[in-house]
């Protein structure tokens, strides 16, 4: 399965570059990932968060790079769900914000990790990568993934509709967080 | 805390409902002093913009005193004990939307910009208690409003002007403003506004100030059209005359020069058998809106003019006089309010007494009873203009 989406941030291309090379930063706008970490120069280690399932982790590392330019990994062979990614950091044509053009690619395999995963991507697999990008961009453009009450759980809000009411929290919702 | 909520299809009710809190660091609490029904919250009790909830806390038209904010929202910009006016759209002020001053469109406010994406082609903006659509943010028809991104939007107000004066800063008059602003107005033209409501009413005031040399006001309720001719507009009933005529007649045969829709997707029309038509296609959901006054607004307008529309929309219409819009050399301009824009020189215009926001105000009532007000403001009894609610 390919995906590809694309946003504009207004910020250099340098930094949205850097901030996306720190593998850690990963999990803070994408839905599926619960912890990336560097492991080498060119290596990190990638821990699925419960939308994939339980326990799917996998190592990565660089095929290609341009600083402030593009980056592009791939799993390592005894990957779970075998992936690949490629991101470009283009010069927007007003001349401060970045194009960020993303495509990634996955080898769904067979069994209950394959299943979670084609769930996890649903009938418009791509909504959840423009999803990600839309929280890359508020966490580079604002600090923080905008929370409202009817999706107050930032990037753990999967759930569409319908969402809890308009209508602050209260204290034991707020402790208990979001729904897995 | 009280909060006004959304019960379903004509139905508000008050209720308990637990406090705001901060949910992300550049927010703030603010305890409201006053807030107000619109004509937009009518469109939602109707049950013509999807994506609303039971529960939902109404309202986006408040104020009042800052008494949380969260770390991120540096002290130069906003403290504990101000008191402020709060716009309606939510802004992040750092994307390329609001860098160009498109607040309504902010890339970044809307968490359900997704579901917003799939119905307008494009997201749009957060809201407060507009329907998930518009992010599901809690309204301000309530004791509280959690108030993200409050060191953009809320505008601090340290003269001692009433509430009832700066109150509508937050949504109708910047919204009247902008109307007639994206009219481009010029000393020699007549503008006419479709709508005596609150916001039809500032989009008069508006063109007043911006030099027009008459503002026509279309609408069919007597007690309205009376308001708009106390301040000097011309009162065009369009139950009682045919408007095209009667419009042709105030301007020389020409047409006016600019017209304004600040009625948006309810409108009634004079003529029974044309309002059925749209009201069963919008009642079995194959046309969302009625649009009369843009139709009547485009068919009016003289060739060359300008047709600005603040009305609300939310889906699709039907017989669009493109004909019209296109062979005439119309332009259609139009946007939920770009509130943030605006309030800062309007607040400069209330200041020097060149515009009286209070004149719309006919009742003031405590937050508990919002239903008798959502009743009264829409079923127009009482000479009913405008709700302000005092939680
Ligand atoms: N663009 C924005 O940012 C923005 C902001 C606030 C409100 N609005 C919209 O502005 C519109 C007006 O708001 P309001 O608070 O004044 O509402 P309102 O319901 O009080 O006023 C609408 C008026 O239009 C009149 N009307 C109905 N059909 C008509 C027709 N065919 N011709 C002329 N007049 C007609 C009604 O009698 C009523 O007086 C609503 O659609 C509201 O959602 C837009
Ligand atoms: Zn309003
Ligand atoms: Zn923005």
């Amino acid at each position: 399965m390919e995906l590809t989406a694309a946003t504009t941030i207004r910020k250099p291309p340098s930094e949205v570059y850097r901030f996306w090379r720190s593998w850690e930063n990963l999990p803070t706008f994408m839905a599926h990932l619960e912890e990336v970490r560097t492991t080498g120069d060119r290596t990190s280690h990638w821990v699925a968060g419960a939308p994939f399932g339980k326990d799917v982790e996998w190592d990565a590392e660089i095929v290609d790079e341009a600083p402030g330019e593009k980056i592009a990994w791939r799993s390592t062979s005894d990957a779970d769900v075998p992936n690949a990614g490629t991101v470009r950091f283009v010069p927007a044509p007003d001349g401060v914000s970045t194009e960020v053009q993303v495509v990634l690619t996955y080898d769904i395999p067979g069994g209950a990790v394959g299943k979670a995963v084609a769930k996890y991507f649903g009938e418009e697999p791509h909504q959840q990568l423009d999803d990600d990008l839309r929280r890359l961009k508020q966490v580079l453009e604002t600090g923080e993934v905008v929370r409202s009450d009817g999706a107050p759980w930032g990037k753990r809000a999967r759930k569409e509709f319908p969402q809890r009411p308009a209508q602050p929290l209260s204290d034991s919702e707020l402790a208990k967080g979001a729904d897995q | 805390m009280r909060a006004n909520t959304w019960a379903g299809r004509n139905k508000v009710e008050v209720r308990d409902v637990p406090d705001p809190k901060i949910l992300n660091k550049r927010d703030a609490i603010v305890r409201i002093t006053s807030t107000a029904i619109c004509g937009s919250d009518l469109h939602l009790v109707d049950g013509y913009v999807p994506t609303m909830q039971n529960g939902d806390v109404m309202g986006h038209e408040f104020m009042g005193e800052v008494v949380e904010v969260g770390s991120g929202v540096p002290g130069d910009k906003l403290r504990v004990g101000d008191r402020v006016v709060v716009p309606f759209p939510i802004a992040c002020g750092a994307c390329a939307a609001c860098a160009a001053e498109l607040y309504s469109c902010c890339e970044n406010s809307n968490p359900n910009a997704g579901i917003a994406e799939k119905m307008f082609g494009h997201p749009v903006a957060g809201i407060f208690g507009y329907s998930h659509l518009t992010g599901g943010f809690a309204g301000g028809q309530a004791q509280y409003a959690r108030v993200p991104f409050a060191d953009v939007g809320p505008l601090k107000i340290e003269s001692d002007l009433t509430d009832e004066q700066v109150l509508f800063l937050s949504d109708i008059l910047p919204t009247g403003y902008m109307g007639a602003e994206m009219c481009d107005i010029q000393p020699s033209d007549v503008v006419a506004v479709w709508g005596a409501g609150p916001v039809g009413q500032f989009a008069m005031d508006s063109a007043r100030v911006l030099g027009a040399a008459k503002v026509i006001a279309i609408d069919k309720e007597p007690y309205r059209l009376q308001m708009a001719e106390r301040a000097g507009h011309t009162p065009v009933n369009f139950e009682e005359v045919d408007v095209r005529s009667r419009l042709l007649e105030l301007t020389g045969g020409r047409g006016p020069d600019k017209c304004i829709d600040a009625v948006g997707m309810e409108a009634s029309h004079g003529a029974a058998h044309i309002h059925a038509y749209d009201r069963i296609k919008q009642a079995v959901r194959s046309e969302t809106e009625r649009p009369h006054a843009l139709r009547q607004a485009i068919m009016s307008c003289r060739s060359g003019g300008v047709v600005s529309v603040i009305g609300v929309y939310g889906g699709f219409l039907d017989k669009f006089p493109a004909g019209a819009w296109m062979n005439r050399s119309l332009t259609l301009r139009t946007g939920q309010c770009h509130v943030q824009r605006y309030m800062r020189p309007l607040l400069q215009r209330i200041e020097s007494g060149e515009i009286d926001p209070t004149r719309i105000i006919t009742h003031t009532l405590p937050l508990d009873e919002a239903e008798r007000g959502f009743e009264i403001f829409k079923n127009k009894q009482d000479n009913c203009e405008k709700v302000v609610l005092k939680p």
